[in-house]
């Protein structure tokens, strides 16, 4: 026993499952966190964007000389300045465009001292326009002589994707029933509370400093570089605390090229920021796009097969939108157990805006049509929803048609549970009964459950992370780390495993992941992926130093290899809990040694999943998740208006690691996710944007949040870290067909083309009574 | 081009200020871009949001649909001068403490909200609470955090016997 050490033992115990706080919380509550949005670099100009305002069209001519001249204007960009730099997936996009192809082109750019200056500028520069017949549906696009959004996109074809998997006629004429409907999800935009933003410097090396609010720092260098003829190395990314990504930010979008292209021809730093008028215009959508499913079964309620043959409003560039069929093929052929899948996806060019990644990526739209079809057939075959789900619900070893391996599956005990606790099945009845009878108000509950990619998703050849960890001679942790925050709590989640790994409070562990010169590479946050990945790689590199750690103590103390541990900021035996030494003393001791050893690891997590491929037949992720909403709504059938009046979840979580930051995914998924169901809609009318502000897009607010009954299932998956699965996608996925089908048990009316907004719930049942007539 | 300006005092977070604001300057302008107080956010410029919300003279208003002028003789409060020399307010650290921080963008906003709703209204249901922050717009969180960090902050107050 080491002399001053009167500490009685300390007992086991664990973090895991409890509630941790966000370290940066605390700097936020105070405003005194420094966002993107709030920098100023000394020199530092601003830019701004001149938008066409226009869907389609040639420019004649540009005149930008009364710009430049304007006293304070540093530079005037336009197309001739970006000539060549073509950047995106199809490297269909530049940051300053010679022809307007959507309403949002970047027409031109200035930078000036003030915003004001800027803005004064962009009044000044005269643009002569020859407007084009545009296309602003897919179905139109794709008809033969439509009008062209790129001359080299024949037909304007962007993406294709194709599965099949058994013979379809085959299942088609063994099925008893089928389901066919055309699903129309539309448009809707992320809504970052902190608009858009990047400020971008050289330094005389030709090196770029971006400060930007992306979710991918590494690849983002790639992306970034060819839209300014860089390569990618002489790119640095700085990641700020933003307000808000949720999957807005997996991209270049051109507004930060033209900051680096007015930072290069001004020398000094330049800001674009957005207003809330143009993040609602310029910044990406949530894919839009015509699903007609078809799902069959036998009498007993087998399914037979499910078949999907999606069209995708591209818009006027190619983005992460477009690749959403990646994850919406992974539904349509492994949302239950369908033994015969036929999915193809086309996406065709508009002259609409274009779509990014938003959480839930495809799954959104894919679930609301599957899990519809779902309780559509159950009502067929005359089962109850419910058993209807658990005939066709996969257990754990099970592998899906595209070989998604489902190790540990807790589908069955997430319908179980929900359905329980919200007394499912007796409602169903009762309120299905009470639909014809009198009365203007009625009552509805409805389940839907999904399937999400729970372990990353192998889209890149790797879907890894990098970790370095420090601890220094106070027993401080540094951990250095490719994972991002962007609001979403990794931070908490990575102070949370280091301390329970190394035994000290989590309030002396310090995250650097905010520069790419410093952390190491990671794919990005995506995919409900970072607590499932950079929690593994944090515990490795964790689990590391700690080997270390204990390795020296137990010499230092002539103590058996193996039988410490560290506890409370102590090198304890783990038997009994016994204080042997403080831990940074024992650092100091290790550090200042004869032959000095300082605690600093490195790690590179490569999850055992495999690339999705070309084919798409492949386990493309370290795990699988379900979930079940079971929503009760009260619709008034005079105004169309739905009250979700509760939610009851229950979702495999893996393990609970942080209880409150996953309580609080769960509920701001379902937040996103009520909106997309209820209210939020982006009118485009001939590729023009009608409702550029909250006042006409509208998002949920606190009073119609309904209270949420959260159940989580800890299947305990084998890779995840302490059994975890990712968890932050479903919430937002699975809510909207749970309305939709309570809103059939309350009315017997389904809504295809979301929002169920009042107007479209009041016409369809008032087009129903029609009808029954 | 020159606007005219015009010189206004008020008080902000406790101390006097004088400066002299172009008159068609906004409130939150003035405060984020005149005088740095970065802690109230712009997420609308439209009064739709309530990011920018700040307490003028004890009742919370949108500082970016207010001039800068029309602060002149008032008393301003923001986000930084919640804090108390002990550390965060109550309810600042009951939004940290319940998790009803994600993002953050528009929590200065909400908490200055949340804290003007306590402080007129001791006994605040939860459903008030509800109504009171229709206004603040969070993409995060879903809300239900907040209100649970602001029904900590009615009880606590209940509870220490002072109110």
């Amino acid at each position: 026993m080491e002399k001053n050490v009167t500490v009685s033992p300390i007992a086991k115990s664990t973090l895991i499952g409890q509630r941790v706080k966000k370290p940066d919380a605390p700097d936020k509550a105070t405003g005194k966190t420094r966002y993107i949005n709030d920098m100023v670099l000394p020199q530092m100009l601003i830019g701004k964007v001149l938008f066409a305002g226009r869907p389609h069209a040639r420019i004649v001519r540009i005149d930008t000389s009364a710009a430049e001249k304007l006293p304070g204007v540093y530079a005037v960009l336009t197309g001739k300045d970006a000539a060549g730099l073509k950047f995106g997936f199809v490297r269909d996009n530049v940051a300053l465009k010679d022809k307007v192809r959507c309403e949002h082109d970047e027409i031109a750019a200035v930078a000036a001292e003030t915003e004001e200056i800027a803005s004064r500028a962009l009044e000044l520069i005269k643009v002569e326009y020859e407007d084009l017949p545009g296309v602003f549906t897919p179905e139109a696009g794709a008809l033969v002589g439509a009008p062209l959004v790129h001359d080299n996109f024949p037909g304007n074809k962007s993406l294709h994707f194709e599965f099949k998997h058994g013979d379809l006629a085959a299942a088609e004429a063994a099925s008893d029933c089928v389901v066919d409907s055309v699903f129309r999800p539309h448009h809707v935009t992320h809504c970052c509370m902190g608009t858009s933003c990047a400020i971008a410097d050289f330094d005389h090396n030709g090196k770029l400093t971006i400060w930007t609010q992306t979710q991918y720092p590494y690849n983002y260098k790639m992306d970034l570089a060819p839209a300014l003829g860089l390569n990618p190395g002489d790119i640095r990314v700085m990641q700020p605390p933003v307000g808000g990504a949720f999957g807005s930010k997996l991209d270049v979008y051109p507004y930060e090229p033209i900051a680096a292209l007015l930072a290069r021809k001004t020398g000094r730093p330049v800001k674009v920021i957005y207003s809330r008028e143009e993040e609602f215009k310029a910044a990406p959508t949530r894919q839009a796009a015509i699903i007609h499913m078809r799902t069959g079964c036998t009498r007993d309620g087998v399914l037979t097969f499910r078949s999907a043959d999606v069209l995708l409003d591209n818009g006027a560039y190619t983005s992460w939108g477009p690749t959403i069929p990646v994850i919406m093929m992974r539904t349509t052929s492994g949302h239950y157990r369908v033994p015969v899948v036929d999915f193809k996806a086309q996406a065709i060019y508009t002259n609409n805006p274009y779509a990014g990644s938003f959480r839930g990526y495809g799954n959104v739209q894919t679930t609301y049509a599957t899990a519809q079809q779902m309780d559509m057939l159950a009502d067929m075959v005359d089962l109850d929803p419910l058993e209807f789900h658990l005939k066709n619900a996969q257990i754990s070893g099970e592998v899906t048609p595209q070989k998604s391996f489902l190790r540990e599956c807790a589908l069955v005990e997430c319908l179980e549970t929900a359905a329980a606790a919200s007394d499912y099945s007796r409602k169903r009845k009762a309120y299905a009964a009470a639909r014809d009878k009198p009365g203007r108000y009625k009552k509805g509950i409805g389940l839907a459950s999904s399937i999400h990619n729970a372990g990353g998703a192998k889209i890149h050849k790797s879907d890894g992370i990098g970790t370095i960890l420090k601890v220094d001679d106070y027993a401080r942790v540094t951990v250095i780390t490719g994972a991002s925050e962007i609001g979403q709590g990794i931070d908490a989640v990575i102070t949370l495993i280091v301390a329970e790994e190394l035994g000290v409070p989590v309030e002396h562990v310090t995250i650097v992941n905010n520069d790419s010169d410093i952390a190491p590479w990671d794919v990005g946050v995506h995919a409900s992926r970072t607590t499932f990945i950079a929690g593994n790689g944090t515990r490795r590199a964790a689990q590391k130093a700690k080997a270390q750690i204990l390795s020296a103590a137990a010499k230092m103390l002539n103590e058996p290899a193996g039988t410490l541990e560290l506890r409370g900021g102590f090198v304890v035996r783990d038997t009994c809990g016994t204080p042997l030494i403080e831990l940074d003393r024992l650092l100091r001791r290790m550090h200042f040694q004869n032959v000095p050893e300082l605690v600093m690891v490195t790690d590179y997590y490569e999850p055992n999943s495999e690339p999705e491929g070309a084919k798409h037949i492949s386990d493309h992720s370290a795990a699988y998740s379900h979930a079940v909403h079971i929503a009760e709504i009260t619709v008034d059938t005079l105004t169309g208006e739905i009250k979700v009046d509760k939610v009851t979840v229950a979702q495999d979580v893996g393990r609970v690691i942080n209880r409150m930051g996953l309580e609080g995914q769960i509920e701001g998924g379902i937040a996103i996710g009520l909106g997309y169901a209820l209210s939020e809609n982006m009118r485009i009318e001939k590729g023009m944007l009608r409702n550029p502000c909250f006042r006409d897009y509208k998002l949920i607010t606190a009073p119609e949040m309904p209270p949420l009954d959260m159940h989580f299932i800890e299947s305990n998956c084998a890779e995840g870290p302490y059994g975890a699965k990712g968890i932050s996608e479903l919430p937002t996925i699975v809510i909207a067909p749970a309305i939709a089908n309570a809103l059939y048990n309350a009315t017997g009316v389904r809504i295809f083309n979301p929002p169920m907004s009042p107007e479209t719930v009041a016409r369809a049942i008032f087009e129903a009574r029609q009808a029954g007539k | 081009m020159k606007s005219v300006e015009t010189e206004i005092r008020f008080k902000l977070n406790g101390r006097e200020v004088c400066l002299t604001v172009p008159v068609t300057m906004k409130t939150l302008t003035m405060l984020r871009d005149k005088l740095g107080m970065t802690g109230t956010k712009y997420a609308c410029g439209e009064g739709e949001c309530g990011a920018c919300t700040i307490k003028l003279d004890g009742q919370t208003v949108n500082s970016c649909l207010m001039y800068a002028v029309d602060c002149d003789g008032r008393e301003l409060v923001t986000i930084e001068g919640l804090r108390t020399p002990e550390g965060l307010n109550p309810m600042q650290q009951a939004f940290v403490d319940h998790g009803a921080i994600q993002c953050g963008f528009c929590m200065p906003g909400m908490i200055m909200q949340a804290d003007t709703l306590v402080e007129n209204n001791p006994n605040l249901t939860r459903e008030e609470a509800q109504r009171g922050l229709e206004g603040n717009l969070c993409r995060c969180t879903g809300y239900t955090k907040v209100l649970d960090a602001v029904d900590a902050v009615v009880e606590a107050k209940k509870c220490c016997g002072r109110c």
